[in-house]
């Protein structure tokens, strides 16, 4: 299980400079290794560089210093690269942007047709890929008909297609309303658990982040904390100094412990909150 | 509501024509405009007024349908009816009033050509209507392969027409959200003359082309990560393959065409 997959070698990369946008890195002395399987969000305040680090994982971008490696291949091997992004798919933002077929199975087509795939593989490939995303009944659906949750499926679903070990999330459920992103956090997870995909999940919501293995969290093209997420929120104020929320739970959690209730530490989503609030409630009525 | 636009004409069906090979309905569609404009009397026009009716009729596409894809050329074919009947000359005089002077040549000619533009529209308006737009740029892109050999790259042109129809809906969608937003702030878009009108549609124009801008460049990373090359060792998932109804079909317009070329020699010309 503890197979790296992605590894980023103290990893720079600085885009060319613009007329009012000096050279200035992007991401700045990386070092990350992803395992197989792992479900790892990556947080971090607008212009950190976490989209810089999500192209750099698929040879998109190359890194100007260190080296990535992906399944043991170099990014910077331009022989790798389609072996590479056969490896690692990626999601993006604005589901509009990325669907490029007039018709739901044809989209999910185009990954494996550009790989060279025979027909009949392909066909298996796309129906197997829409059931596991929940979409096989909009099979013949055109894009523009769907809900925002379900095109951000049908673009993981053409990702699956390819057969990735990894996939990639650049902030897609940005755009999405609660329930078009809890659709897409709900996949993501059966198929982090239940394909043993590893996902990077690139995100601002909190409540998202902490459904994560792992959180790195990005701040001026650095990593600036890396861990589970009961390690990285149990440090309310280090979150809160680079402009970063914290989970909302974690946050009452933390004011009624400084207002002198006793509730144990590392409480993140909503249902144990609850249960600790619960608790000392209890705890009062008998006492 | 926007979202329930379709892109293209397509009128699903299962009919032997929705399942005839695109390129064959494209080649026959084509075959067919060339044909039209060789029939020279009323004989070989009707027969091939008839074959367009019939196909329209295997075709199940409702009569209804066809009759909306003829409105927007009726006023072509009143203008072309009414230019014939005037100019063309010969014949015995029916009417002379004045400069007006309409003859039997004349009123043929202007049914003739009527009956013409009409079918040309049905026909090709049975290829849209049971084909698909994706099946359809599928099936341009196997007609135009042997362009092949000029080096010109027929896949990417075929990938563009795709993106096209693709984005059609979105751009739609797009207008129409800059639109209500230009107007929020006041902009008047439906008055004014002609000049004003379309001084009204530069805040939307420019606004459209930024964000299009955006959408490709985030388009085409999105299509570099899923592998596109735009090299020629795609494969196609759907793979189209000429059956028995298609060569049927093929054979049965051959013979009516020759008939065709028969008819016009035997019987004397109208035009
Ligand atoms: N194509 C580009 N050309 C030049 N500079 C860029 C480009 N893309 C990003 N940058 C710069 O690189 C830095 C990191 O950007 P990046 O997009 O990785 O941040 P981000 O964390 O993804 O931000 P956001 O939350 O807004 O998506 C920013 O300062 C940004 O201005
Ligand atoms: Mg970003």
């Amino acid at each position: 299980m503890d197979e790296t997959i992605i590894e980023f070698n103290n990893v720079s990369f600085t885009y060319e400079a613009e007329e009012n946008n000096p050279e200035k890195p992007a991401v700045k002395n990386v070092n990350l290794k992803i395992n197989r399987g792992e479900f790892i969000a990556v947080l971090g305040h607008n212009g950190s560089g976490k989209s810089t680090l999500a192209k750099l994982t698929n040879a998109i971008l190359v890194p100007d210093e260190g080296k990535v490696t992906v399944a043991g291949m170099d990014t910077s091997d331009e022989s790798k690269v389609y072996d590479i992004r056969r490896k690692v798919g990626m999601v993006f933002q604005n589901p509009d942007n990325q669907i490029v077929s007039t018709i739901v199975e044809d989209d999910v087509a185009f990954g494996p047709e550009n790989l060279g795939i025979p027909p009949e593989e392909i066909r298996r490939r796309v129906d197997e890929a829409l059931k596991c995303v929940e979409m096989y009944d909009f099979r013949l659906y055109e894009p523009h008909r769907l809900s925002g949750g379900q095109k951000q499926r049908v673009a993981i679903a053409g990702i699956l297609a390819m057969r990735t070990d990894c996939i990639v999330l650049d902030e897609s459920t940005a755009m999405l309303d609660p329930r078009g992103r809890k659709e897409v956090m709900d996949t993501i997870r059966r198929l982090n658990r239940e394909h043993g995909i590893t996902v990077v999940f690139i995100t601002h919501f909190m409540d998202e982040a902490v459904e994560a293995d792992r959180v790195v969290v990005m701040n001026d093209s650095r990593i600036f904390m890396d861990g589970t997420p009961y390690e990285v929120f149990a440090d309310i104020k280090k979150i809160k100094k680079i402009g970063l929320d914290v989970p909302q739970a974690a946050e009452l959690a933390n004011e009624l412990r400084e207002s002198g209730i006793s509730i144990p530490e590392n409480i993140l989503t909503s249902e144990e909150c609850v249960q600790a609030v619960l608790e000392v409630v209890n705890a009062d009525n008998r006492g | 509501m926007i979202r329930d636009i379709t892109i293209g004409q397509y009128y699903s069906g299962s009919s032997v024509i929705h399942r005839m090979d695109a390129r064959m309905k494209i080649v026959l569609t084509l075959a067919y405009i060339v044909s039209i404009f060789i029939c020279r009397n009323f004989i070989s026009l009707g027969v091939m007024a008839l074959f367009v009716a019939v196909t329209a009729l295997f075709s199940r596409v409702p009569v209804k349908m066809l009759l909306k894809s003829l409105k927007p050329v009726l006023i072509i074919v009143l203008f072309t009816a009414v230019l014939n009947i005037f100019y063309t000359t010969g014949g015995s005089t029916l009417v002379e009033w004045r400069f007006i002077k309409i003859t039997s040549k004349g009123v043929f000619s202007a049914i003739f050509m009527s009956i013409r533009i009409i079918a040309l529209i049905v026909c090709s308006s049975l290829l849209t209507y049971t084909t698909t737009p994706t099946v359809l740029t599928g099936a341009i892109e196997s007609l135009l392969s042997p362009l092949k050999i000029f080096h010109i790259k027929v896949n990417t042109f075929a990938m563009m027409l795709t993106l096209a129809l693709r984005f059609v809906p979105t751009l739609i969608e797009e207008i129409d959200r800059i639109m209500n937003a230009q107007k929020a702030r006041g902009a008047d878009l439906e008055s004014g003359g002609l000049i004003s009108r379309a001084k009204a549609l530069v805040p939307i124009l420019i606004p459209l082309f930024i964000s299009s801008f955006r959408r490709a460049y985030d388009l085409a990373f999105a299509m570099e990560c899923r592998c596109y090359t735009g090299g020629d060792n795609r494969t196609s998932m759907k793979k189209m393959k000429l059956a028995g109804r298609d060569f049927g079909a093929l054979i049965f317009y051959l013979i009516m065409l020759a008939g065709i070329i028969v008819v016009n020699r035997l019987f004397p010309a109208v035009i």
